[in-house]
């Protein structure tokens, strides 16, 4: 089945270490109602595992159904140029349903982000290349939908519900042993 | 798994309808490849969505000259509905009269369920079938083999 094709590095966006017990990554897009029901699940996995498990998220814009994808993962990536990926990656998803300018804005200000070069990268897409190398990773690795989780480089094929991914990973541990 | 057809079979031609007034035939576009996705149903949940996914690789499909279909027994309103809703920007043919028989010709009808598998087919240029899979039917088989099967065309 799937593998993930992109192995994991330093130049992705992680939490955790590289060279933790079990690594999940998701392919996700900011916009798409289930990677938003996913957010919170993803953190509750963090929680149970801890140092064992790392997190990598790579962005997945499903542009031509989600307007907002695609300028909020530019918010993002300016984001992490400025060594703050995971606090406007958060505030996204908890605050997917005003995706726009605005939210930018005022996520910007609240990071304490220059929200005018913010907005300007958004504008011209300024990490376009970098968002499209993990799209076209994504598609290499067989990503089929947002999101698309790989445990260990395999592909979910199930559901992402919490006790579902939890088993998967609870397996993975159990053959890395 | 069904037996859909293998690769080195003559694909079969057909000509359905993918709007009220267009129908459209493999052979119409022959000196190009032929991508066709036969799927079950519209309308399957958001993000997870085949169809919406290889809308989203049309570039890539595009960078090998490669022209996809979809391909499902849902009407051609449904089809256009389905489109629109989700801003696709290649054909979906009606497989709906006689209901499925392109899908047969294929291998890849499911008989108790009356729909298509998942089935991809990657048809060369002469219109011989280069790369066929059937995936099971929950799970969406993404693109990446049928960006390789282009690749290995150009081989």
């Amino acid at each position: 089945m799937a593998k993930l094709s992109i192995p994991i590095s330093a130049e992705d966006h992680l939490q955790g270490d590289l060279d933790a017990e079990v690594n999940l990554v998701e392919y996700g897009d900011y916009q798409c109602p289930s990677c938003g029901a996913a957010y919170p699940i993803v953190k509750r996995l963090q929680k149970h595992y801890g140092k064992r498990l790392l997190f990598v998220f790579r962005n997945f814009p499903l542009s031509q159904m989600h307007l907002q994808a695609e300028p909020a993962a530019e918010a993002a990536e300016f984001a992490a140029a400025h060594g703050k990926f995971w606090e406007m990656h958060d505030l996204l998803y908890e605050n997917q349903e005003n995706l726009g300018e605005e939210l930018f804005k005022t996520l910007a200000d609240e990071l304490k982000l220059p929200s005018d070069k913010l907005l300007n990268a958004v504008a011209e897409q300024t990490y376009q290349a970098r968002i499209r190398a993990d799209f076209a990773g994504g598609i290499r690795s067989g990503v089929n939908g947002t999101p698309t989780f790989y445990i260990n480089g395999q592909r979910n094929n199930g559901p992402f519900d919490y006790d579902f991914l939890r088993q998967q990973i609870d397996d993975a541990l159990a053959r890395s042993r | 798994m069904p037996n859909i057809l293998s690769p080195g079979t003559a694909a079969p031609d057909f000509k359905l309808h993918v709007t009220p007034d267009q129908t459209l035939s493999p052979s119409e576009l022959s000196g190009q490849p032929v991508i066709l996705a036969f799927y079950p149903a519209d309308w399957s949940p958001v993000c997870g969505d085949q169809m919406a996914l290889y809308n989203e690789v049309l570039s890539e499909f595009q960078k090998h000259n490669a022209q996809i279909i979809g391909l499902s027994v849902d009407g051609v309103w449904c089809h256009s509905a389905f489109a629109k809703a989700r801003n696709l920007h290649f054909p979906l043919a009606a497989d709906f009269e006689p209901k499925g028989e392109v899908a047969r010709a294929y291998g890849a009808y499911r008989d108790g369920d009356g729909v298509a598998e998942r089935a991809l087919f990657v048809i060369d240029k002469d219109g011989i079938i280069a790369w066929s899979y059937c995936s099971p039917i929950a799970v969406n088989p993404g693109a990446d083999g049928i960006l390789e099967a282009l690749e290995n065309l150009a081989k």
